[in-house]
C-alpha cells in the first residue's frame, strides 16, 4: 500500500513540476514545441511506470533485509529464479517497445524538415497559406535574419505572424551554433557551409526568448534575440518599420563589416537585401575567392552534388551530405 | 609557416614568450602561489624525511600492479580536486552573473574553466579511477601474480600522468582550450582558436591516450591468459567481467580518438583540410568520429563501476549475486550496443528522421540490459542480511540516483524531445546524474571496499559516512535545479544571464556544490584520520568484509607475489566456497617465484613525452625533434636490457607466509 | 548456472575439491596475444583514416582529382616491393625456426632493402605531388590521401627501424627465446602492413584511377 501511495505522491510532484512551474518548455506557445512537450511527458510517464517501483523496492529491500532485522528471511544461496529473470528482462523490454514505437512515429512527425500539416491541435494548415520564409545566419556573435519575400534583414530580432507556418533556412558564418526559441520549437544547428531547415508555427502573440544553444566562442552568452509573435497586421507594420528605419541595403560590403566578430549588437534593420546574398553566405562566397564553395564543388554524375541548390533537401547522414 | 624567421629565439622557444605567463590574472596568480607553496611543502617534506629513494624504488619505478593501481587512484584524487575547483568556480560565476552583474570571470577565463573541467574529470579523474581499481583488483581476483606486461603497465601510468601534467601546465603557461571538452571544429581550428589552448588539449589527451590504449591491451591479455586454473569465463568474478568489457571497449574506441586528434593536429599544424570550413573539409566528420569514441567511453567508465556495485552488493548482503549469467550477458550486450548509438549526441545536426529514430531506439535498447542489472542488484539484496558499511551505502545511493539519471537519459534519446533539451542544463544534469551517481559513487564504494586490502587497515567509517551524506545530499541540491533550469530552456556553457528569475535555482545549485565540497573535505579527513588511527583499524585476517572472491584469500596488503600458490577455482564465489570447505592455506613446500624487476624507463619515457608535447604546443621545433628522437632512443635502449627479472626464493616465500597472522 | 548451484548444494560430494596447487605457472604466448591486440587497435586507426578518405576522397575543391595525379605504374612497383618483402620475411621466419642465424639475418636484410625501396618510391611520389601543387594543403581529398598513405609509410618506417634493432640484437645475442618472440611480433606487424597496403592500393589507387 505504501508503494502505491508513494507512487501517487511522486506522480503528483511530477505533475506539479511539469505544470506548476510554468517553465517555457512545459508551457510553450508554438504547436511544434507543444507536441514536443507532450512527448516529453508521455515518455516520462512511461518510464516512471518502471523507475518508481525500482526506487521504492530498492529502499524497501534495503530496509527490510538489514542485518539487524533477524525476522526477515535469509537465503544466502538463492541466486536464480527463471520467473524473476524473465520478468526483469521483459519489463524494461515492454516499456522500450512502447517508447520505441512512440519515438519512431514522433521523430518522423516532428522532423524539422517536414512541412507542417497543422497549425495547432485540430487546425490544419489552410491550402492557400504559404509558409513565411526566413533565412537565418548565425554570425560571431549575433543573429542575422533575412526575409527574402519582404526584402528586409534584421540583426538580433525576429518577428512572425501567428498561425502562419514559418520555414527557416539556417547557416552560419564561421562556427557551429544552434538556433533555439524554446517557446516556438526545438532547436537545430546552424553550420557554416551547410544548410539546415526548421519548420514551425507560433500560436500566441507575444515576445519570446531566442538564443544560440551551442557554444560558439567568447561572445556566446550574448547571442540572444527576441522573437515577436504578432498578428498579420502588426507583422506588416513591423516590416514597414524595418524598411523605413533600415540603415540601407545589406550587400556584400555591409555584410563583410557585419560578419566581423562583435558582441551585444543592438537590433538593426536593413531596408533591403542584395539578391542572392543568403545563397552566397551559404556557399561561403560573399567575397569571391579561392574558398568559394559552389565554384569548387565538382558536380557529380550520379546527381548527388548540387544539394545546396535545393533548400528542401535533407542533410541526411551528416557525414555524407555536406551541402 | 613559422619558419619564415628562423632566428635562434624562435627556434628555441617557438611562440612561447613571457606574455604567456598570466601574471595579469589575479585568480591564476593566487592559484599559482597556492600550488607552488603546496608543492614546495610536499617536496620539502619528502626531502626532509629522505623519502625520495623510497618513492623512486618502491613506487615510481614499480611494476607491481597493486602499487600502480594505487598510484592511479592517487592521481585521480589529486585531479578530482582540480576538476572540482573548476566546478566551484563555474557554479559561483553562474550564481552571481545576472543582469548588470558580469560575475567575476571574463569569458576568456570562464570558457577555459568549463573546457578544463570536462576534460579533467573524464580523462584524468574517471579514467585513472577505473584503471586504478582494475589494476589493483583484477589480477588478485583472477588469482594471478601480476598483469601480462608489468613494464607496460608502469609506462601506461606515467604516460597518463604526463598528459595530466601537460593539461595542468596550461594553467600557468599560456592558456587552455576555450572550446568545450570535445573541441568541436570549426571552433577548434587554427582560424578561430589560434593560440596554444587547443594544442594543450590535443597533446595532453594524445599522450594520456597512448597510456590508456596500452593499458587496455595489457588488461585484456591478463584476463584472457592469466586466470587461475578452473576459472572459466562463466566463473570469472563479475568485476573482472566488467573490467574485460571495459578494456575491450578501450582498445576498440581509443584508436578512434587517437586518429581523430591526429587529424585535428594535422589541420592545426600542417594546414590540411579535414575539418576546416574551406577546401572540402567536413567538420561533421569530426563530430561523428569523436562520438564514435565518446559514447563507448561512457561505458568504459560505468561498466567497472557496475562491477564494483555487484561485488559490494553481494558481499554486504552476505548472499550470492542474483542472476550472475544475466549480469554477464547484460554487460556484453551493453558493450556491443555502445557502438551503435553515437549519433544521439547530435540529433540536432539535421539528420533525417529515420537515421535519428534508429539511433534513438538503439539508445533506448541499452536501457534494457541496464535495467536488468539494477533488478539483479535489487534481488541480490532480497533475502540477504545487509550490513550497511560505507561501501553498501554508496550502492543504495547509486541505485536510486542512477535510476533517475537513466530515465532522463532515455528521455533525451527521443529525438524530438532532444530537440528541446539538447545542450540544455537538463542534459548537464542528466550526465552528471549518471557519471557522478554511477561512476563516481562506484569508485567511492570501491575505494572504501578495497582500501583495507591495499593497506591492511580500513577507512574510518564515521568520516566515510559524513562524506557519503554530504556528497549525496549535495549532489541532489547541485543537479536537481539544473533539470528544472533545462526545462526553462536554459542552455549550457553560458557565462551570464538576463532573466533574474533564474538566479534562485543557480544559487541552490551553488549551495549543492558547497555541500559536495564538504563531502570531498570529509573524504580527505577520512583518509587522514584512518592513517592516524591505523592501529585500531588494522585488519589482520585479510578478509575484513567476509568477501567472496579470491582477492580476500591473501593477506592485506598482499605480498608482492600476491599468492604463494596457484588457486584452483570451482565456483564464481571461489573464496566463499573455500571458506565453506574449511580450506587451509599451505605453509610450506613453496617454489621460488619468478618476478619482474622494477625499471625507471617508464618514467623517463613519460618525461620525454611530456617535453615533446610541451614543445609541440609552443612550436619549439628543435626541442620537439630532440625529445622525439630521445623517446625512440630510450625505448630502443630498453629493449637491449634482457635482464628484467629475478626470483623470490622459496625460503623468503615461506618466511613471508609464516609471518601472516593466523598462520 | 547449473554447475554453480551444484557446487553450492552438493556439500558431501565436494569434500575432495582441491583449492590450490604449488607450481610455477606462466601464461603461454601472452606477448603474441598482446601484440595482436595492438595490431587490432592500429587497424582501427587505419579504419578511421579509410573512412575519412571515403568521405573526403572526392572533395577536390577545384584542385586535381585522384585520376589526374595518381600514377599506377609507380604504385604497381611499390606494391610488388612490399608484397615481396612479406615473402622474404616469411623466409626469414622459416630460417629462424630451424635456428640458422646467418640465413635468417640475410633474409631480414633483403626484407629491409625491399621495405626501404618502398619508402623511397613513396617519398618520391609525395615530392612529385607537392612539386606540382598537389600537396596536402590543397584540398580535403589530398589531405586525406597524404594522411592515409603517409600513415602507412610511417608504419613501414617504424618497421624498418625495428628491423635494424632486431638485426643488432640477434647479432649480439643470437636466436634466443626473447629474440624469437620479437621476430614473430615484427613478422605480424610486417604482414599486417602488407594487408593494409592491399587496402590502400585497391581503395585509393585502383578505385581512384580506374573509376
Amino acid at each position: 500500500m505504501s508503494m502505491k501511495a508513494l507512487r501517487g505522491l511522486l506522480l503528483l510532484a511530477l505533475a506539479l513540476a511539469l505544470t506548476g512551474c510554468h517553465t517555457v518548455l512545459m508551457s510553450p506557445s508554438g504547436d511544434v514545441a507543444r507536441q514536443q512537450r507532450d512527448l516529453i511527458i508521455i515518455a516520462l510517464v512511461l518510464m516512471l511506470i518502471i523507475v518508481v517501483p525500482v526506487i521504492v523496492a530498492t529502499l524497501v529491500f534495503a530496509w527490510r533485509y538489514r542485518a539487524s532485522n533477524e525476522k526477515a528471511a535469509y537465503d544466502p544461496e538463492w541466486d536464480h529464479s527463471t520467473i524473476v529473470e524473465l520478468m526483469i528482462w521483459s519489463a524494461p523490454l515492454l516499456i522500450i517497445i512502447a517508447l520505441g514505437a512512440v519515438t519512431w512515429v514522433s521523430t518522423h512527425k516532428l522532423d524539422p524538415y517536414r512541412p507542417l500539416d497543422r497549425l495547432s491541435n485540430g487546425q490544419a494548415v489552410p491550402a492557400d497559406v504559404k509558409p513565411l520564409e526566413v533565412d537565418v545566419v548565425a554570425l560571431d556573435w549575433k543573429w542575422l535574419f533575412i526575409y527574402p519575400e519582404q526584402n528586409v534583414a534584421v540583426v538580433n530580432e525576429l518577428a512572425a505572424p501567428v498561425d502562419r507556418p514559418i520555414h527557416f533556412n539556417l547557416t552560419a558564418s564561421t562556427v557551429m551554433n544552434s538556433f533555439f526559441i524554446p517557446a516556438l520549437a526545438g532547436q537545430i544547428y546552424a553550420m557554416p557551409g551547410m544548410q539546415t531547415t526548421l519548420q514551425a508555427v507560433i500560436n500566441k502573440p507575444g515576445d519570446y526568448w531566442g538564443f544560440s544553444a551551442n557554444y560558439s566562442g567568447a561572445g556566446f552568452s550574448y547571442m540572444n534575440f527576441t522573437f515577436h509573435g504578432m498578428s498579420e497586421d502588426d507583422f506588416a507594420k513591423w516590416v514597414a518599420k524595418a524598411k523605413t528605419q533600415g540603415v540601407g541595403t545589406l550587400d556584400q560590403d555591409t555584410y563583410a563589416k557585419l560578419e566581423a566578430p562583435s558582441q551585444q549588437e543592438p537590433v538593426r534593420y536593413y531596408g533591403s537585401v542584395a539578391p542572392g546574398l543568403y545563397r552566397s553566405i551559404l556557399n561561403r562566397c560573399v567575397q569571391p575567392g579561392p574558398h568559394c564553395m559552389n565554384m569548387l564543388r565538382v558536380p557529380e554524375s550520379d546527381g548527388g552534388g548540387e544539394a545546396s541548390s535545393t533548400s528542401e533537401s535533407h542533410a541526411a547522414m551528416p557525414m555524407a551530405h555536406p551541402q | 609557416m613559422t619558419f619564415q624567421h628562423p632566428d635562434l629565439t624562435k627556434l628555441l622557444f617557438g611562440r612561447l614568450t613571457l606574455d604567456a605567463i598570466p601574471y595579469h590574472e589575479p585568480i591564476l596568480i593566487v592559484t599559482f602561489i597556492g600550488v607552488a607553496i603546496g608543492a614546495a611543502a610536499v617536496l620539502g617534506l619528502i626531502t626532509y624525511y629522505r623519502k625520495w629513494g623510497y618513492l623512486w624504488h618502491e613506487w615510481f619505478t614499480s611494476v607491481d600492479h597493486k602499487k600502480i593501481g594505487i598510484m592511479y587512484i592517487v592521481l585521480a584524487l589529486v585531479m578530482l580536486l582540480r576538476g572540482f575547483a573548476d566546478a566551484l568556480m563555474m557554479r559561483a560565476q553562474q550564481a552571481v552573473a545576472f543582469g548588470p552583474h558580469e560575475g567575476y570571470l571574463p569569458a576568456e577565463h570562464y570558457d577555459q574553466i568549463f573546457t578544463a573541467h570536462g576534460t579533467i574529470m573524464i580523462f584524468f579523474v574517471a579514467m585513472p579511477f577505473i584503471t586504478g581499481l582494475i589494476n589493483f583488483v583484477m589480477p588478485l581476483q583472477i588469482g594471478s601474480r601480476d598483469v601480462a606486461f608489468p613494464f607496460l603497465n608502469n609506462f601506461s601510468y606515467w604516460m597518463t600522468v604526463a598528459g595530466a601534467i601537460l593539461v595542468m601546465a596550461s594553467l600557468f603557461i599560456g592558456s587552455f582550450a576555450r572550446t568545450g571538452w570535445l573541441a568541436y571544429p570549426p571552433l577548434s581550428e587554427i582560424a578561430t582558436s589560434p593560440d596554444s589552448g587547443v594544442d594543450y588539449w590535443i597533446w595532453g589527451l594524445q599522450i594520456a591516450g597512448v597510456g590508456t590504449t596500452l593499458s587496455g591491451i595489457n588488461m585484456i591479455a591478463t584476463i584472457v591468459k592469466m586466470r587461475a586454473p578452473g576459472m572459466t569465463m562463466m566463473k570469472m568474478p563479475i568485476f573482472t567481467w566488467t573490467a574485460l568489457c571495459a578494456n575491450v571497449l578501450i582498445v576498440a574506441a581509443f584508436p578512434v580518438l587517437t586518429a581523430t586528434l591526429a587529424l585535428l593536429t594535422l589541420d592545426r599544424y600542417a594546414g590540411t583540410h579535414f575539418f576546416t570550413n574551406d577546401l572540402g573539409g567536413n567538420y561533421m566528420m569530426y563530430v561523428n568520429l569523436i562520438w564514435v569514441w565518446g559514447h563507448p567511453e561512457v561505458y568504459i567508465l560505468v561498466l567497472p563501476a557496475f562491477g564494483v556495485f555487484s561485488e559490494v552488493t553481494s558481499t554486504f548482503s552476505r548472499k550470492r549475486l542474483f542472476g550472475y549469467a544475466s549480469m554477464v550477458y547484460a554487460t556484453v550486450v551493453i558493450t556491443v550496443l555502445s557502438y551503435l548509438v553515437w549519433l544521439h549526441h547530435f540529433f540536432t545536426m539535421g539528420s533525417g528522421a529515420s537515421v535519428n529514430s534508429f539511433f534513438g531506439i538503439t539508445t533506448m535498447i541499452i536501457s534494457i540490459p541496464t535495467g536488468a542489472k539494477i533488478f539483479n542488484w535489487m534481488f541480490t539484496m532480497y533475502r540477504g542480511r545487509i550490513v550497511f558499511d560505507v561501501p553498501m551505502l554508496w550502492v543504495v545511493a547509486f541505485i536510486v540516483t542512477f535510476a533517475i539519471g537513466g530515465m532522463t537519459g532515455v528521455l533525451l534519446a527521443v529525438p524530438p524531445a532532444d530537440f528541446a533539451l539538447h545542450n540544455s542544463l537538463f542534459l548537464i544534469a542528466h550526465f552528471h546524474n549518471v557519471i557522478i551517481g554511477g561512476v563516481l559513487f562506484g569508485m567511492f564504494a570501491g575505494v572504501n571496499y578495497w582500501f583495507p586490502k591495499a593497506f591492511g587497515f580500513r577507512l574510518d567509517a564515521f568520516w566515510g559516512k559524513v562524506s557519503f551524506w554530504f556528497w549525496v545530499v549535495g549532489f541532489y541540491f547541485a543537479f536537481m535545479p539544473l533539470y528544472l533550469l533545462g526545462l526553462m530552456g536554459v542552455t549550457r556553457r553560458l557565462r551570464h544571464f538576463d532573466d533574474p528569475s533564474l538566479q534562485i535555482w543557480f544559487e541552490i545549485a551553488a549551495f549543492g556544490a558547497v555541500l559536495i565540497l564538504i563531502g570531498i573535505a570529509a573524504m580527505i579527513v577520512q583518509i587522514a584520520v584512518s592513517i592516524m588511527r591505523r592501529d585500531q583499524l588494522r585488519d589482520g585476517s585479510g578478509d575484513i568484509w567476509h568477501g567472496r572472491t579470491l582477492e580476500w584469500s591473501t593477506s592485506s596488503p598482499p605480498p608482492p607475489y600476491n599468492f604463494a600458490f596457484t588457486p584452483v577455482v570451482h565456483d564464481v564465489d571461489t573464496w566463499w566456497q573455500m571458506k565453506q570447505h574449511h580450506w587451509r592455506r599451505p605453509v610450506q613446500g613453496f617454489l621460488p617465484i619468478h618476478m619482474p624487476k622494477n625499471t625507471g624507463t617508464g618514467v623517463y619515457l613519460a618525461v620525454l613525452s611530456f617535453i615533446f608535447g610541451f614543445a609541440m604546443v609552443w612550436y619549439m621545433w628543435l626541442l620537439a625533434a630532440v625529445s622525439f628522437v630521445a623517446v625512440l632512443a630510450v625505448g630502443i635502449h630498453h629493449t637491449f636490457n634482457y635482464n628484467r627479472d629475478y626470483y623470490i626464493t622459496a625460503d623468503e616465500v615461506s618466511r613471508v607466509e609464516a609471518a601472516r597472522v593466523g598462520a | 548456472m547449473s554447475d554453480m548451484t551444484m557446487t553450492a548444494s552438493g556439500d558431501g560430494a565436494q569434500e575432495a575439491l582441491t583449492f590450490h596447487v604449488i607450481d610455477d605457472r606462466h601464461p603461454e604466448n601472452g606477448t603474441l596475444l598482446g601484440f595482436w591486440l595492438y595490431l587490432m587497435s592500429d587497424c582501427l586507426v587505419f579504419a578511421c583514416l579509410f573512412a575519412t578518405y571515403g568521405v573526403l576522397g572526392r572533395e577536390y575543391a577545384g584542385g586535381p582529382s585522384a585520376k589526374e595525379v595518381l600514377e599506377l605504374p609507380i604504385v604497381a612497383v611499390n606494391t610488388t616491393l612490399l608484397l615481396l618483402s612479406s615473402i622474404t620475411y616469411g623466409f626469414a621466419v622459416l630460417e629462424m625456426q630451424v635456428n640458422r642465424r646467418g640465413p635468417m639475418m640475410a633474409w631480414l636484410i633483403v626484407t629491409w632493402l625491399l621495405g626501404a625501396g618502398f619508402i623511397t618510391l613513396e617519398l618520391t611520389e609525395f615530392a612529385h605531388l607537392v612539386s606540382i601543387g598537389a600537396g596536402p594543403q590543397r584540398s580535403a581529398f589530398l589531405s586525406s590521401f597524404f594522411t592515409l598513405v603517409g600513415t602507412h609509410g610511417l608504419h613501414v618506417t617504424c618497421g624498418l627501424i625495428w628491423m635494424i634493432v632486431l638485426l643488432v640484437q640477434v647479432g649480439k645475442k643470437g636466436l634466443t627465446h626473447a629474440n624469437k618472440r620479437r621476430l614473430m611480433c615484427l613478422s605480424m606487424f610486417w604482414h599486417f602492413l602488407d594487408v593494409v597496403w592491399v587496402g590502400v592500393f585497391s581503395f585509393v589507387y585502383l578505385m581512384g584511377v580506374l573509376s
